[in-house]
């Protein structure tokens, strides 16, 4: 479904990725595992478009759309729930939800996928007219994954859905994750620092290292990988 | 007391009238103020809406206006059947504003984005001038200040009912609010106007949604440059036109826009109400041997750096909270 050949990409004068290669298979939830500043938020970024890569190909559905603008990378399926969420934060639930759908003109489906939001994630609909800055950590992540789910993707990229949030809040938001990849198949790409979390639900994962993936397996293989465990797991 | 200034004091006490003397004048100031209050908001919603949108203060709001302003003037000169029709010049001011506020910001303002604020400052400093000196050399030939048409009358008054109002006064009043109320109705009730806010606060996620930013960007511009256009001809009946006629507009309404809180909507629009009624009352009924009407605007300036030194947030704004 995605496939990245050869991507390198900078910020200015520091190259953030360095032939960057990967491949996420439709319906499965894939993981890119790393250190802080390793590569994975910039690789989200040169796939949805807000970072230009120097070289290399992006390649969604077959077509090339590493010289694509976001807005275009959002029409063709492609959804991101950025680190740190990113929630338009003096705007309530309801509008972050509705400008989460902001390209899409069927009103049908649109007030069905607000639905599906709610039925996920019940207690957004409870705050719906509350400002998006007044809910709490975890239902600030619901949130950016309703308002990503609102494009109806078929490719959801997430970015450390876990940041910041309680161990018992972060369960419930993978389970959740989980669910709506099995339930209606959509494919996950999933940047984690919380790697035992990531493996439990990802087919398979890339380890990055300074902007190289260093390691590529299947999550269960990953899992029982020497360097990995002692790394990213620390057992 | 006795000496000089107490002597002074109570001529210029003597001289101002009292409110309550003449309860007709004290409803006619009033109205009055709500009408130039009604064209200072309009101003100071186009600072604060390219203001909240990009962080950038457009100091040449007000020579964009004049500008256009003159531009409408040759245009009702130049005898076009349909545009002699003051009426028709109004509508046309808008949207002359529109397409103006359109051209500076792709022109002007999108080579310097994300530059620093010190850049883009000067850039509009140096479109204040520019602007100034070209519609000098254009238009400052024979006599200054020339009269620019009302719709209705500057000098017929209408009665309502406690006051004689002129009816351009009237139409000030009335044009202004139902943009008001049309650019509240825009923001507020359509798609377009839910982008716009999100773009404005949160640039980075707008983008992750498809919305163009860029294009946003470039319709605030466009918005605020149609607020500048028709406030301009709307205040230039009153005013009369002249390179600088819109200087004064522009002061009153960066206080109007400070005071109601330089990111709050709502409050731009206050502040114009409440700037345009003081500026009346203070002309009416402060002593003249004290605070004359030439001692408005530098009123203004003062009432400017006293909101920022003890309220910098004014009335209705929302202290910027940013992460680092």
């Amino acid at each position: 479904m995605l496939r990245l050949d050869r991507v390198t990409a900078a910020y200015g004068p520091i190259v953030a990725l360095r032939e960057v290669s990967l491949e996420v298979e439709a319906g499965s939830v894939v993981t890119l595992l790393g250190a802080n500043g390793a590569g994975k938020t910039s690789t989200l970024r040169v796939i949805s478009g807000l970072l230009r890569p120097q070289s290399g190909v992006v390649e969604y559905e077959g077509e090339r759309i590493d010289r694509l603008s976001p807005d275009r990378i959002v029409r063709l399926g492609i959804a991101q729930v950025p680190e740190g969420r990113q929630l338009f934060s003096q705007l309530t639930v309801r509008e972050n939800l509705e400008l989460g759908a902001y390209l899409r003109r069927d009103r049908a489906g649109i007030r069905q996928d607000l639905e599906r939001v709610f039925n996920y994630f019940p207690i957004l609909a409870q705050r719906q007219k509350q400002a998006a800055g007044s809910l709490s950590g975890g239902e600030q992540q619901m949130l950016a994954i309703g308002r990503a789910l609102m494009a109806r993707p078929r490719l959801l990229l997430l970015d450390e859905p876990s940041l910041g949030l309680a161990p018992l809040v972060t369960r419930e938001i993978f389970r959740i994750i989980h669910a709506i990849n099995e339930q209606e198949g959509l494919t996950v790409l999933l940047v984690e620092q919380n790697a035992r979390l990531a493996l439990d639900i990802a087919r398979k994962g890339y380890v990055l290292e300074t902007g190289r993936v260093v390691l590529s397996d299947l999550a269960d293989n990953l899992r029982r990988n020497e360097e990995v465990r002692r790394s990213y797991l620390g057992y | 007391m006795h000496g000089p200034l107490s002597a002074l004091l109570q001529a210029g006490v003597f001289l101002a009238p009292k409110p309550w003397d003449d309860p007709r004048l004290f409803g006619e100031q009033i109205v009055l103020g709500l009408a130039t209050g009604a064209v200072y908001a309009l101003v100071a919603l186009a600072i604060v809406l390219i203001y909240r949108s990009t962080d950038i203060i457009n100091f040449a709001q007000s020579e964009m206006a004049m500008f256009g302003t003159f531009a409408m003037w040759s245009i009702w000169l130049s005898g076009v059947p349909f545009f002699s029709n003051p009426w028709a010049l109004l509508v046309l001011a808008g949207l002359f504003g529109l397409g103006f506020g359109a051209v500076v910001e792709r022109v002007v303002i999108r080579p310097v984005e994300g530059k620093p604020l010190l850049t883009i400052v000067v850039v509009t400093l140096g479109l204040f001038l520019l602007l100034n000196s070209v519609a000098t050399w254009i238009w400052a030939q024979g006599e200054l200040p020339k009269s620019f048409p009302s719709p209705l009358s500057v000098l017929k008054a209408v009665d309502i009912g406690f006051a004689n109002i002129p009816q351009h006064h009237l139409l000030i009043f009335g044009v202004g609010v139902a943009t008001m109320v049309l650019l509240g109705l825009l923001f507020n009730y359509t798609k377009l106007g839910l982008a716009m806010r999100a773009t404005a606060q949160n640039p980075l996620a707008a983008r992750l949604m498809g919305i163009n930013v860029g294009n946003m960007l470039t319709l605030g511009w466009a918005l605020s440059g149609t607020l500048g256009g028709i406030s301009g001809a709307l205040i230039a009946p009153v005013l009369s036109l002249h390179p600088a006629f819109m200087l004064s507009v522009l002061l009153y309404a960066f206080a109007a826009a400070v005071l109601g809180g330089l990111n709050s909507v709502p409050g731009a629009v206050v502040g114009g109400f409440i700037i345009g009624v003081a500026e009346n009352l203070l002309g009416t009924y402060t002593p003249h041997a004290i605070l004359g009407p030439e001692m408005k605007l530098p009123l203004a300036l003062m009432l400017l750096v006293a909101i920022l030194l003890v309220r910098p947030t004014g009335l209705l704004g929302e202290r910027a909270v940013r992460r680092v």
